[in-house]
């Protein structure tokens, strides 16, 4: 009779701990994609900042291609109304602003003087390397997110995902095809593909 | 991922545990046979154990960083550098911005250091800046920040403590039983009967030669091992194993030798250092795969998660082992492969590579730098102290 007891609440000890573990994990992968997405946030926060010096500096050269100064700078003002949204919807905003920025740059490629300029190396610089940071950023997002998914979807800690409210975490899948390659920085006359 | 890296470190722990088996049975072994008490053996293991632990310690990386001439650069004196870095640091899901540092020397070569992966520090050679295109500085930098993210630096710290602890234990018996001879087995009263003291004395003279030998073996099988994990973990974070793979070709391929590197500090760096020293890369008592071998695996990779990884290693090393579980890597789904990127000219983007290094140097080193009006850089030392300048090609009087 005494053992009976002594192995259900051994039991019982065993299922508590495996609760507090599998629900400490699940809090663990959420706050990695909370914290993936304050990363991606803070990089197109970054790119926001840097299309209005771009526009700056590329204004006294290209005087004829007004359109695509003022695309730009509409995608950016789209983007930054955006800042509250779901990751679907900034995922489709910020690829828009991510072409007119590819196509900005691809103009960019046409005029040897402002190319040749020190200033604008190195704001290319910058923006190449947000480009990549925002990759990057996404990259992890989205493995994070697939990793939550995974543990609130598999069993056995969907049961506690259910109990305790975990839902599963929205991808940030860039749509745009040309935005799925990292634009380069060339600094000859080739044209980006 | 993230369970790979565990289960990862779960079998490097495990052969550090073996290390610290054997430790433990030499020292009873020894303890037993010289003083009679396993016991005060496996205490006196321990107390050298403790004291090479701390010396260690509180050596760390400081002593690195000064023999190699590092000097820390500050975001503005290298952007490129800085970015990757940074770029890595992001992809890999480092908690910290690690400290940079670039060595002033033509090798090729990098290295991570940093038993934390909130304080890190990375470090790569000038020339390698120069060499070096983007992608290829980030598959380097990627499998630097693996070994800090993967913990690499931690374990094979420790393992080295328990390699050097078990190698003085070795070497101090080996003089007692030289100079201490069978005299003393006649004190050693207590364990009784003479059959049983010879065994002892067979097995303590057994793990006194035995016991370094495969603790070295065990330590240089741990690093290699955990060269491939971080080539791996590089190809994931850049998704573009070519990347790393050219970048190794280039640094196979140069033959300056790194000026600061010794024995000691050879497992930290990207390739071997002493390669060119007639040490065969085959050596089971080399730190580094070999060169070749690391490119093959990264160039057959067909996506670029582990799984992937380990489908390569076992193509290449024409073996069965899995570098994986199969359990390890059913956990996350493929991993597909970035495009790569259009092809620039080399030897344009190379000139302006080196122009961006050395002027990264010249900030490092805290050179002012003066334009005169005729277009001359002028390069003033630290030490420079007056209010003027004359430029020495047109004779003009700059201020400072």
């Amino acid at each position: 009779m005494m053992i009976a007891i002594w192995v259900i609440i051994g039991i019982v000890v065993i299922l508590i701990i495996a609760f507090v573990a599998i629900y400490n994990g699940l809090v663990r992968l959420r706050n990695q994609v909370k914290n993936a997405w304050a990363q991606i946030d803070v990089q197109l926060k970054r790119r926001h900042d840097l299309i209005p010096n771009l526009i700056e500096m590329v204004k006294g050269y290209l005087k004829y291609e007004r359109e695509t100064l003022e695309a730009i700078t509409k995608a950016r003002t789209v983007a930054q109304q955006a800042t509250s949204a779901s990751p679907g919807e900034r995922a489709k905003v910020e690829g828009e602003l991510g072409t007119a920025l590819n196509r900005l740059l691809a103009v960019a490629e046409r005029y040897p003087d402002l190319k040749a300029s020190q200033n604008f190396l190195s704001l290319q610089e910058e923006l190449a390397s947000t480009e990549n940071k925002i990759s990057f950023s996404r990259q992890f997002y989205n493995d994070s997110v697939l990793n939550y998914n995974n543990q609130t979807q598999m069993f056995p800690s969907n049961i506690i995902a259910g109990m305790t409210g975990f839902k599963p975490g929205e991808f940030f899948e860039v749509t745009v095809p040309e935005e799925k390659e990292v634009p380069k920085v060339s600094f000859t006359s080739q044209e980006k593909s | 991922m993230w369970q790979q890296i565990r289960s990862n470190r779960t079998r490097s722990v495990f052969l550090v545990i073996v290390m610290g088996v054997l430790l433990a049975l030499l020292g009873y072994f020894l303890g037993l046979y010289f003083v009679g008490s396993g016991a005060v053996g496996l205490f006196i293991a321990l107390i050298i154990w403790v004291i090479m632990s701390l010396v260690g310690y509180f050596q760390g990386d400081s002593i690195l960083l000064a023999t190699s001439r590092a000097k820390k650069i500050a975001p503005d004196d290298h952007p490129r550098l800085y970015n990757v870095v940074e770029e890595m640091k992001i992809a890999s899901g480092l908690e910290a911005m690690p400290d940079i540092y670039i060595m002033d020397d033509p090798a090729l070569n990098a290295f991570a250091t940093g038993r934390n992966p909130k304080k890190a520090t990375v470090a790569v050679t000038s020339g390698l800046l120069q060499k070096l295109n983007r992608n290829e500085l980030q598959g380097v930098v990627g499998h630097e920040i693996a070994h800090v993210k993967n913990r690499d630096v931690l374990l094979m710290a420790m393992c080295a403590v328990l390699l050097g602890t078990i190698v003085v234990l070795a070497w101090y018996a080996s003089r007692f039983f030289i100079f201490g001879g069978m005299g003393r087995t006649r004190r050693s009263s207590s364990s009784g009967g003479s059959g049983g003291q010879i065994i002892i004395l067979a097995l303590a003279i057994i793990l006194m030669i035995l016991a370094p030998i495969f603790a070295q073996l065990i330590y240089f099988a741990l690093s290699r091992r955990r060269e491939y994990l971080a080539d791996a973990s590089s190809a994931l974070y850049t998704r573009y194993p070519e990347g790393l793979a050219s970048a190794l070709e280039k640094l196979a391929a140069s033959t300056d030798q790194l000026k600061s590197a010794n024995k000691a500090t050879a497992p930290m760096y990207i390739i071997n250092p002493f390669r060119k020293q007639g040490m065969s890369a085959e050596d089971l008592t080399s730190t580094h795969p070999p060169i070749s071998e690391r490119i093959r695996i990264l160039r057959a990779m067909s996506g670029a998660s582990y799984e992937d990884y380990s489908a390569a290693y076992q193509q290449v090393r024409h073996t069965d082992k899995a570098f994986i579980s199969a359990a390890e890597a059913l956990a996350t789904g493929s991993v597909a492969l970035r495009a790569a990127q259009p092809e620039v000219p080399e030897k344009l983007e190379e000139v302006q590579r080196v122009r961006e290094t050395t002027n990264a140097l010249w900030n490092v080193h805290k050179y002012k730098t003066i334009t005169c009006a005729c277009g001359t850089k002028l390069r003033l030392p630290p030490s420079y102290k007056l209010p003027e300048v004359k430029c020495p090609h047109c004779g003009r009087i700059n201020p400072v």
